[in-house]
C-alpha cells in the first residue's frame, strides 16, 4: 500500500509537470478527466434538469389549482400543446400527462441521479479518502459524456409532434408499448427508451469507477472504519446502482422488443384502435416486476447520498461526533440490503398474488427500522452541540424534518391493508415527494452550499442561502403536507380534472393553495441560481477550511489541481468526527493529525495508537528510502 | 401597455433587489460579520425553527380538526371498516412519533446554537440508547404488520360460492359491467371476437353466454357478498370505488378479482349525507391514457328485494335481445335456447337471420 502511495505521488508530479504546458480549455472544461471538473458538469447540468423538470411542475400545477384559467398566454412557449376550448386556452389533456411523466423522469434520474450521486460521488470520493483521482479518469468522462448523450436524446423528445413520453414514469406497458394508447407511446416513448439506455451505462461506468475507487485508491491509514459517512452511502449507493440498473435495462429491451419486434413478452390480449392485436401470453405484471425491482432501490439511490451528506454537515456544524457512527453505517447496510427485497410494495393492488403481498408488506415494514435507526441518531447528534447556522445546516435539519415526515408515512402506504384505499392517490404523492424528492433534493441543496468553496474557492453568500432555505423549507410543506388530506379523500394522481366526478369536487381552494405555494417555492430557487453562478465568479474568496471540517478534502489547497495535493497524499490517523474532543484546544482535530501530536485529548485506547503509528512511521521510512534506492 | 408596465416593474424590482444584495455584502465586509461564530444570522436561524414548528403545528391541527369531515370519506362496506380502522391506529402512532421527534429536532437546534463559551458535548455513541430504538420501533411495527396481514388474508380470502357475481371491464375510456343473466353465470369470451356492438368479446357458441346482459350501471345488493371480476381490453385501469374502499388493477390477458360487502344503500348514504345527488362512483387509478381522469361508472347499492327486481328486468334486456342480428353466431343446436332466454319470438329471428343472410 505504501509503495504504490509513492509511485502514486511520483506519478502525479510527473503530470502535473505535463499538464501545465497542455491544458487547453477543451480538457480541461469539456472532455475533462478530473474528477472535479466531472463533478461540476454533472452539477450544472443536474440544475438545468432541475430548473425544466421544476418548470413542468408548474404548468401541471395551473391545470389543476386554476382548472378554469384561460392559459392562452402559454401560447408562446406550449405551442399547440394549448388548445382552445370555448375561447379558453386549456392545457391539451395528452401534453398534461406527458408534463407529469417528464417531471418524475428528469426529477428521479437527471436530477436526483446523476445530479446528486454524478456530483458528489465524484467529487468527494477522491478528496475525503485521499486520491489522486478516480480509479479510471477516462472511464469517468464516459459516463458524464454518456449521460449528456442522454439529456441530449431526452430534451430532443420535448419537441418532437406527437410529445414526449405520456404514460408515466414508471411507463408500464400496454400504454407505453403501443402508439395507437397515447400518442406519447410513439416516437417520444422509442426517445425516453434510447435516453434511459444512454443514462444507465453513465450510471455502471460512474458506478464501477467509485466502487473500484473507495475500494483501492483509500490513502494511508485510511480504513473503512475511519471513512467519513459520505464515502459510505457514496459507495454503498453505487453498489445498489451496479445491482439493480441492468434490470431496468433488461426490462427496458423487452419493452423495446414489444413495440418494435412483435414479441409479447408485456402483451396480451389486446384489443385497440378497432383491432384484436396477435400477441397472447405476455404479462404486464413482468414489466412491474423488473421495473420496480430498480424502481425501488432507486429510491435508495437517491437517498442515501442525501443522507451522507447531512450525516458530515449536521457533525461538522454541531461541532460533535455523528452519534453512532458504527450503527449508521450498519443502518446503510441494512437499507442497501433490503432495499432489493421491498419492490412489491409498489405492486399490492396489482392483481399480484396476495400471499405475495403479505411478503413484501413484511418485508416492508422492517425496513422502516433501520431509517427510524438514522432519524434518531440525527437528533442526538444535535443533542448538547454547539451548533453553527450554515445554509448547508438548514438544509440538513431539513432533510431530517422532511425524512421523518415522508418516512411515517410510508408506514401506511408499506401495509397493504390501508395501501388498498391510498394506493395511486395524492396521498402517495405526498409521501414520496416528502421522503424521496424532497428530501434528497435537500441533501443536494446542504451539498452544494457546504462543498461549494472547495469545488470554486469561493463562498456562496450566506444570507440569501438563508432565505433560499426558509422559503423552499415552508413552500415544500405547503405544496406536499395538504396532498395528505387531498389523498385520503381519496383523489387519485396523474388526474387532469377533478371535475367528472362528484367524489373529488372538493378541495378546489386547498388545490389552488398548493399550485401558488409551488409556484413561489419555484419561483425562490431563482435565489439560488443566482447565488450559485454570481458566486462562482464574485464571490469571497475561501479560506482552506471555512466549515473546520475534519476531512481530508479541506488539506488540499483552496483550488486544488489536477492530482488534488500537491506533495503526498496525507495519512490518515484518525475517524473523521473528532469535533469538541474533551482536552483539546480547537472545536475539532482533522483526520490527519496523529494521536502522537494530541496527546492532552487522546482516549485512553488511543494513547495505545501512539506507539503503533511511531512503528508505521519508521516502516514507512524504511520503504521510501528502498523506492529511491532503485 | 399594461405589459410594458409589468416588465418595467419586474426589472425595476430586480435592479432593487440587487442592490440591496450589493449592500448587504458590503456592509457585511465592512463589520466582518463572515469572520464571526456567533452571529445574529445564528440566532435568527435558531429562532424561526422553533417559529416554524409552532406555526406549522399550530395550522395543521387546526386543519385537520376543523376540516375532518371534508377530507375523511364515509365508507360503506365491512372490510372498508377494517382498514380504516387500521389507518387511524397507524395515524395515531405515527402521529404521536411525529410530534415527539418534530419538538426535539426543531427545539434542540434553538437551544444547543452555538456559543464561543460553549463546547459540544463529546458523545460518539450509547449501545443501551441505540439498542432501545431498535427495538421499541422493530416491535410497534410487528404490532402494526400483525393486524395488517390478518386485514390483508381476509380481505383477499377467495370469494365465497354464493357471493353476487358481475364482470368489469376497463378500456380506453369508460367501464362496462356485465352480469350472468338469468342462469348466473357469465359467459366465456375471446379477446379476438371483440367489435363495436359486441364489447366484450361474448362467446356466442356458449350456452353460458347467451342470456349475459350488461346494464349501464352497476347494482349490487346491500349486505350481500360481492365479487368484481375483473378485466381490461387495451392498457391497464384500475376499479377504484372510493366509498367501499376498493381498488384492484385491471390487466389485459389477466382477470383480476376483488370481494366486498356493501353495508349501506345509495338511498341510506343519500340520507345520511343530506344529499340527495349522491351517487356511489367507481374510477380509474392507473394511467390510461388521454380519458384516464374521466372513467366514471354509477355503482348503485339496493336493498336486497330491490335488487332482484332490478335483476329480473335486467335479464329482459340481455345482450342479443339488444342486439339480434348476433343471434346468426348462435350455433343451430344453441339456438332455441337463446331464443327462450330472450323472450324473442323465434319467427322474427330467423326473419332477422335471413334478411342478413340475403344483404350479405
Amino acid at each position: 500500500m505504501a509503495t504504490a502511495n509513492v509511485a502514486l505521488a511520483h506519478d502525479a508530479a510527473h503530470d502535473d509537470h505535463h499538464h501545465e504546458h497542455k491544458e487547453t480549455f477543451w480538457n480541461k472544461y469539456v472532455f475533462s478527466q478530473d474528477h472535479k471538473m466531472i463533478a461540476k458538469q454533472f452539477l450544472i447540468t443536474g440544475i438545468i434538469w432541475a430548473f425544466i423538470g421544476g418548470l413542468f411542475s408548474v404548468f401541471f400545477r395551473l391545470q389543476l389549482g386554476f382548472p378554469n384559467a384561460d392559459l392562452m398566454w402559454l401560447k408562446p412557449i406550449l405551442g399547440r400543446w394549448i388548445i382552445e376550448t370555448n375561447g379558453v386556452g386549456q392545457l391539451d389533456p395528452e401534453f398534461y400527462l406527458a408534463l407529469v411523466t417528464m417531471h418524475g423522469t428528469i426529477m428521479v434520474f437527471f436530477v436526483l441521479t446523476a445530479g446528486l450521486s454524478g456530483t458528489f460521488s465524484n467529487f468527494l470520493i477522491p478528496l475525503q479518502i485521499g486520491a489522486r483521482d478516480m480509479a479510471s479518469g477516462f472511464m469517468n468522462m464516459l459516463s458524464y459524456w454518456f449521460f449528456f448523450a442522454s439529456s441530449i436524446v431526452m430534451f430532443s423528445s420535448l419537441f418532437i409532434e406527437t410529445g414526449p413520453a405520456s404514460g408515466g414514469w414508471v411507463i408500464y406497458p400496454p400504454l407505453s408499448a403501443l402508439p395507437q394508447a397515447v400518442n406519447g407511446s410513439g416516437l417520444g416513448m422509442t426517445l425516453w427508451l434510447v435516453s434511459m439506455v444512454l443514462f444507465i451505462a453513465s450510471t455502471l461506468l460512474g458506478g464501477i469507477n467509485y466502487i473500484t475507487t473507495v475500494i483501492n485508491l483509500r490513502t494511508k491509514g485510511m480504513s473503512f472504519s475511519r471513512l467519513p459517512l459520505t464515502v459510505w452511502a457514496f459507495f454503498l449507493t453505487a453498489v445498489i446502482g451496479l445491482l439493480s440498473f441492468p434490470v431496468l435495462f433488461s426490462a427496458a429491451l423487452l419493452l423495446v422488443f414489444d413495440r418494435s419486434f412483435g414479441t409479447s413478452f408485456y402483451l396480451s390480449e389486446i384489443y385497440i384502435g378497432g383491432e384484436a392485436l396477435p400477441n397472447v401470453g405476455g404479462s404486464p405484471i413482468l414489466f412491474q416486476h423488473l421495473f420496480w425491482f430498480l424502481g425501488h432501490p432507486e429510491v435508495y439511490i437517491v437517498l442515501l447520498p442525501a443522507l451522507g451528506i447531512t450525516s458530515e454537515i449536521i457533525s461538522t456544524n454541531s461541532r460533535k461526533p455523528i452519534f453512532g457512527y458504527r450503527a449508521m453505517i450498519g443502518s446503510m447496510l441494512g437499507i442497501a440490503f433490503l432495499s432489493f427485497i421491498v419492490w412489491a410494495h409498489h405492486m399490492f393492488v396489482t392483481g399480484m398474488n396476495p400471499f405475495l403481498g403479505s411478503v413484501f408488506m413484511l418485508l416492508t415494514l422492517i425496513i422502516a427500522v433501520p431509517s427510524a435507526i438514522k432519524a434518531f441518531n440525527y437528533i442526538t447528534t444535535l443533542w448538547k452541540g454547539n451548533i453553527v447556522f450554515t445554509p448547508a445546516t438548514l438544509f440538513s435539519i431539513g432533510l431530517v424534518s422532511l425524512f421523518i415526515s415522508g418516512g411515517l408515512t410510508g408506514i401506511f402506504l408499506g401495509n397493504s391493508a390501508i395501501d388498498i384505499q391510498l394506493h395511486d392517490t395524492y396521498f402517495v404523492v405526498a409521501h414520496f415527494h416528502l421522503v424521496m424528492g424532497s428530501a434528497s433534493f435537500f441533501g443536494m441543496m446542504a451539498g452544494v452550499y457546504h462543498w461549494f468553496p472547495k469545488m470554486f474557492g469561493r463562498m456562496m453568500d450566506a444570507r440569501l442561502g438563508y432565505i433560499h432555505f426558509w422559503f423552499t423549507f415552508v413552500g415544500v410543506y405547503m405544496v406536499f403536507f395538504p396532498m395528505h388530506y387531498i389523498g385520503i379523500a381519496g383523489f387519485p394522481r396523474r388526474y387532469y380534472s377533478w371535475t367528472t366526478f362528484e367524489t373529488f369536487q372538493g378541495f378546489t381552494d386547498l388545490n389552488m393553495f398548493v399550485s401558488i405555494a409551488a409556484i413561489v417555492t419555484f419561483s425562490s430557487q431563482l435565489v439560488f441560481a443566482f447565488n450559485f453562478f454570481y458566486s462562482i465568479f464574485r464571490g469571497r474568496k475561501s479560506p482552506v477550511n471555512p466549515w473546520r471540517s475534519n476531512t481530508l478534502e479541506w488539506t488540499t489547497p483552496v483550488n486544488p489541481g489536477h492530482g488534488n495535493w500537491p506533495g503526498e497524499i496525507p495519512t490518515v490517523y484518525r475517524w473523521p468526527y473528532d469535533y469538541s474532543k474533551p482536552g483539546a484546544e480547537e472545536d475539532f482535530i482533522p483526520q490527519h493529525i496523529p494521536y502522537a501530536q494530541t496527546p492532552e485529548s487522546n482516549l485512553p485506547h488511543e494513547q495505545e495508537l501512539v506507539k503503533q503509528e511511531e512503528a508505521d512511521a519508521k516502516a514507512n521510512d524504511e520503504i521510501v528510502v528502498e523506492d529511491t534506492n532503485h | 401597455m399594461t405589459q410594458i408596465a409589468i416588465w418595467g416593474g419586474a426589472l425595476l424590482l430586480l435592479i432593487i433587489l440587487l442592490t440591496l444584495f450589493r449592500i448587504s455584502r458590503l456592509v457585511a465586509v465592512v463589520s466582518e460579520a463572515d469572520k464571526k461564530r456567533e452571529t445574529n444570522a445564528n440566532k435568527i436561524n435558531a429562532a424561526l425553527m422553533v417559529g416554524f414548528l409552532v406555526v406549522g403545528f399550530g395550522i395543521t391541527f387546526w386543519y385537520s380538526y376543523n376540516y375532518f369531515g371534508d377530507y375523511t370519506l364515509p365508507v360503506a362496506s365491512e372490510h372498508g371498516v377494517e382498514t380504516d380502522r387500521l389507518f387511524w391506529v397507524t395515524m395515531a402512532v405515527t402521529g404521536v412519533v411525529f410530534v415527539v421527534t418534530s419538538i426535539l429536532l426543531f427545539v434542540f437546534p434553538y437551544m444547543y446554537q452555538f456559543r464561543e463559551d460553549r463546547k459540544a458535548l463529546f458523545y460518539p455513541h450509547n449501545n443501551r440508547l441505540e439498542l432501545i430504538w431498535t427495538i421499541i420501533p422493530a416491535i410497534v411495527l410487528t404490532l402494526l404488520i400483525g393486524s395488517g396481514l390478518k386485514t390483508w388474508t381476509d380481505i383477499t380470502r377467495a370469494p365465497s360460492a354464493d357471493a353476487v357475481e358481475f364482470e368489469l371491464m376497463g378500456y380506453q375510456f369508460a367501464w362496462r359491467a356485465r352480469y350472468g343473466g338469468a342462469d348466473g353465470v357469465l359467459g366465456p369470451y375471446n379477446y379476438q371476437l371483440i367489435d363495436k356492438v359486441n364489447e366484450f368479446g361474448l362467446d356466442l357458441t356458449q350456452q353460458a353466454s347467451l342470456d349475459d346482459f350488461m346494464p349501464p350501471e352497476v347494482h349490487v345488493p346491500k349486505g350481500q357478498e360481492v365479487n368484481i371480476k375483473i378485466r381490461a381490453r387495451d392498457v391497464l385501469h384500475s376499479v377504484f370505488i372510493p366509498h367501499m374502499r376498493v381498488k384492484m388493477d385491471a390487466v389485459p390477458g389477466m382477470p383480476t378479482n376483488f370481494k366486498f360487502t356493501p353495508t349501506m344503500t345509495t338511498e341510506e348514504m343519500r340520507a345520511e349525507l343530506g344529499d340527495p345527488e349522491f351517487n356511489y362512483e367507481i374510477a380509474c387509478t392507473e394511467v390510461c391514457g388521454r380519458g384516464h381522469f374521466s372513467m366514471r361508472l354509477i355503482l348503485v347499492i339496493d336493498e336486497p328485494e330491490e335488487y332482484e327486481d332490478w335483476y329480473a328486468a335486467q335479464t329482459e334486456k340481455t345482450f342479443l335481445d339488444l342486439n339480434p342480428s348476433y343471434m346468426e353466431r348462435v350455433p343451430e343446436n344453441l339456438r332455441e335456447v337463446a331464443l327462450i332466454s330472450t323472450g324473442v319470438e323465434p319467427e322474427e329471428v330467423s326473419n332477422v337471420v335471413e334478411l342478413e343472410s340475403t344483404l350479405n
